[in-house]
């Protein structure tokens, strides 16, 4: 595997965080931007165009140009929310368009253009006000000097220059030209929070529209003049080589063009999909599987709890854990496990190639523009800045767009070298599912002491599963001593108060390309822990929510989010009849989380959710609405993997193809979720993936009120909780 | 060649009879919001009526639509005027927005044929339609909403 060089990362990013704020400065990157004005043919006096984040045309539009991609999580209507707050143009003439390719819009943290970590707000927080305010000062500055009357005498309202004193307006539009050729303004203040008119509301999504009329045009819409379409053969094991190819009966079908290997398989070539996939089935290729052919799950499982019984590397440690547990009053142990899952978005991997001697143009939906550049530009043959990339809207990203060897982007340009033509290399939704880079298969084993009086005193988690980022070019910067510390995230950093406390690491090393999945290793470590933590308050005979409370004591805006979630879920409150609540917290991209699950078990073992109850405290709310979609979409993805998905091997093979045994949650299954916001005067955080840890904790802690079944494997079978099933607790 | 009407126009192609009407809407006729997401009706994404009912455009051949009328989200309506999508935008249910030509699709046959739907119809009406986004609940909400314009629309 192999990456370009590229500083990084989102793990750094949760230490660095509190310094993102005062301490950016403008300045710095003023000259970048300056450099590309000059550049741009748009930014002549016809337009206005002060930075790399905003253009004002004469006819007042004003285009927004948005470095973040849009997969879902409304950047293209929060972004513009931060750039307009600062701008105060009229909302109605804002306008999006996806950045290019430029270290001008690099992540504020990560130095790499991308889209990742639940961090374009906090990226952008104090960029994108900035970037507003400088535009809204050189117009005013133009009208002032215009005018011949102090700039400080004038105010903006909706786009337009007031001079109140001689009762003078100009709008945005007419000061363009003279706007171009004001000086940048060297001190950019920035509005007081309480005289913010759009942060803080509901504003409508601005993709809304052209996502109910189809003209919104993702990855796979875009159609180039002369552009073939391929599908690749791909190796049925991870790793696995073409030995040879029999291409006779594929190059009958009518449309197929050409039949060629390229490093990741076959690629047939054809002039629509439908041809090219009858051409791919048509193929005869014999296949070295290679060393991966023998991965098997049942096997994994087992060699991971073996693993487990001894101590991995320390990632944290904190009094003396054994001798906590040896004098425990009381101790209790279990083990937990998560499968291989698959990011699964809507619109399956795609990308269009357009490979010239010279030049490379692509078009796809990704989180990881610089990276794809260079790797588009390596395998190319060309210089970076000769590859341009756009990047359209993603039909869901969830981490699988942001790839770290950007395979699908990769594998697409050697499809237009054998191509001799411009390419769209479309994934079937097969392809996407047993194409690797999954959220890791994770092994958790647990043991606590008990005091006397049933408080937890001792903590031990010995966690197994592969690194995301070790063999990475990102290695350097996530992994420290043998700790990823991706692996590890929501386990080590606990937040609960328990005095000894051990969490280690083994990173078997295994042939299955794993990588980010919402949530990253906060979605195994907030199943596990939170579902052991239930377990320890049981054992202990205390109720779960008054142990978190009494462990959380240290932690304000945790406590205030389990209290909210707890009065707002009705903790301790009378049930309908079956059901069972059960309550789970989890910290995570900066971000507080707590909720309460409400739920009921038939006798055949099916699980019903009924109710989800979800208190957020991710700071300074930008729109509530989207944070509110936001905890509403996490909850349904955390559900589906607590409920229906496991990639499973069977000799090297992934055993899953598609939705009919790769099931997702459908609407009749899809419970009744109500978001609460926590108000607060906090930097924001994200809110992209911080609601899926908790929700199958929770959901399993309800299971078990009602049952008295302890879930302690992902997906929940039915067959562990249907009737006269024994209790694993 | 096969001819039938899109969207109130009368088209011709020259696709194999057996190809996917999804193909042919996309790649052949160049209409792309009708989307791709599993090639065996699971999913919904492709959703497009024919002759008024919702049907999987991945898995229904060309030759079966000859003479009829389809139906995509670029007909729904020309100016975001329909119930649905004004529901749509009202509730902001899109995330990714993916599926949602979809969902649009089989909710206007659900509010044709049953105007004042309950949860449980919806429920059953939609559970051919995924959304990985989790836009469920909104989707069930718009519809809702989407009933009341439409009686509006139908009183006023």
């Amino acid at each position: 595997m192999s990456a370009a060089s590229t500083r990084i990362p989102r793990r750094d990013f949760l230490k660095t965080s509190a310094s993102i704020g005062s301490g950016l400065c403008i300045a710095a990157y003023i000259p970048e931007l300056a450099a590309r004005t000059l550049e741009n043919p748009l930014a002549s006096s016809a337009v206005f165009a002060p930075n790399a984040f905003v253009r004002i045309s004469p006819d007042d539009s004003v285009t927004i140009i948005a470095n973040h991609s849009e997969m879902g999580q409304g950047v293209y209507t929060s972004l513009p929310m931060l750039l307009n707050e600062e701008l105060e143009s009229d909302w109605s003439k804002i306008k999006v368009e996806p950045a290019p390719v430029d270290a001008a819009y690099n992540h504020t943290v990560f130095g790499l253009q991308m889209t990742g970590g639940s961090t374009t707000t906090p990226s952008e927080w104090e960029r994108f006000r900035k970037m507003g305010a400088m535009a809204r000062l050189m117009l005013i500055d133009a009208a002032a000097q215009k005018w011949n009357v102090p700039a400080s005498e004038c105010t903006v309202e909706k786009g337009v220059v007031i001079h109140k004193a001689s009762g003078r307006k100009a709008t945005y539009g007419s000061l363009v030209a003279a706007a171009s050729q004001s000086k940048p303004p060297t001190d950019i203040p920035l509005k007081d929070p309480k005289q913010f008119t759009l942060i803080g509301k509901s504003v409508r999504r601005l993709d809304t529209p052209s996502k109910t009329n189809g003209t919104a045009q993702f990855g796979l819409d875009v159609r180039i003049p002369g552009m073939l379409f391929a599908l690749v053969a791909r190796p049925p094991v991870f790793g696995g080589k073409v030995v040879s190819f029999d291409a006779t009966e594929t190059l009958k079908i009518k449309g197929v063009r050409a039949v060629e290997q390229i490093p990741s398989g076959v690629a047939v070539i054809a002039t629509a999909f439908w041809p090219a996939k009858l051409g791919r089935e048509k193929l005869k290729i014999t296949w070295d599987d290679g060393e991966n052919a023998n991965l098997s799950t049942p096997q994994m499982l087992a060699d991971f709890s073996k693993q487990s019984a001894s101590p991995g590397n320390i990632a944290k440690k904190t009094g003396d854990p054994s001798a906590a547990l040896a004098s425990a009053a009381k101790s209790i142990t279990a083990e937990y496990d998560v499968p291989y899952l698959a990011h699964c978005m809507m619109e399956p991997l795609n990308c269009v190639v357009d490979l010239r001697a010279d030049s490379c143009e692509l078009w796809t939906g990704t989180q990881f523009e610089t990276v794809d550049r260079a790797s588009a530009a390596r395998v190319a043959g060309l210089p970076p800045e000769k590859v341009k990339l756009n990047t359209t809207l993603l039909g869901g990203g969830f981490g699988r767009r942001a790839n770290v060897a950007s395979d699908f982007v990769v594998e697409a340009v050697h499809v237009a070298r054998v191509a001799k033509a411009p390419v769209k290399v479309i994934w079937t939704r097969e392809d996407d599912l047993a194409g690797g880079w999954y959220r890791p298969m994770w092994h958790d084993r647990f043991a606590a002491g008990l005091d006397a009086q049933g408080n937890p005193v001792a903590w031990t988690h010995t966690i197994v599963g592969q690194s995301i980022l070790t063999g990475t070019a990102f290695e350097p910067y996530g992994v420290k001593d043998g700790i990823d510390s991706a692996s590890v995230e929501g386990a080590a950093d606990l937040l609960y108060g328990i005095p000894n406390l051990q969490v280690d690491l083994h990173s078997p090393k295994i042939g299955v390309p794993v990588q980010w999945w919402r949530s990253v290793g906060h979605s195994h470590t907030g199943f596990s822990v939170e579902g052991f933590f239930d377990e320890v308050a049981h054992a202990g005979g205390k109720d779960p929510y008054e142990l978190r409370r009494t462990l959380l004591a240290n932690q304000p805006r945790m406590l205030a989010v389990l209290n909210l979630v707890a009065e707002k879920g009705g903790w301790g409150k009378p049930l309908a009849p079956g059901r069972g609540r059960g309550i789970a917290t989890h910290f995570s991209f900066d971000t507080y989380v707590a909720q309460v699950v409400e739920a009921s078990v038939e006798k055949d073992g099916t699980v019903r959710v009924h109710r989800v109850v979800c208190a957020v405290d991710c700071g300074r709310t930008i729109n509530p609405d989207i944070v509110k979609a936001q905890m509403e979409g996490g909850i349904v993805f955390g559900l589906t993997a607590a409920l229906k998905t496991e990639i499973t091997l069977e000799n090297g093979r992934v055993q899953q193809h598609n939705f009919y045994d790769y099931p997702m949650l459908r609407m009749f299954e899809s419970p009744e979720i109500e978001v609460h916001i926590v108000p607060s005067e906090q930097s924001p955080t994200g809110v992209g993936e911080p609601s899926v840890p908790p929700v199958a904790p929770a959901l399993t802690n309800a299971i078990f009120a009602v049952t008295g079944k302890r879930i302690r494997r992902l997906p929940i079978r039915a067959s562990d909780l249907a009737a006269g099933s024994e209790t694993k607790s | 060649m096969t001819s039938f009407f899109l969207n109130g126009k009368s088209v011709t192609v020259d696709d194999d009879p057996s190809t996917p009407l999804l193909w042919v809407i996309r790649d052949s006729l160049g209409l792309t919001g009708t989307k791709f997401g599993c090639g065996m009706a699971l999913c919904g994404a492709c959703t497009v009526h024919l002759d008024g009912a919702a049907i999987r455009s991945c898995v229904a051949p060309l030759s079966r639509v000859a003479g009829k009328h389809v139906t995509t989200i670029e007909g729904l309506s020309s100016d975001l005027s329909h119930p649905l999508q004004r529901a749509w935008i009202e509730v902001d249910v899109p995330q990714c927005g993916y599926c949602q030509s979809g969902q649009i699709m089989s909710a206007a046959v659900l509010l044709k044929e049953n105007p004042k739907p309950t949860d449980k119809d919806i429920d059953e009406a939609m559970s051919g339609n995924i959304c990985r986004c989790g836009t469920y609940s909104r989707i069930r909400r718009a519809i809702h909403r989407a009933a009341e314009l439409g009686v509006e629309k139908r009183t006023s």
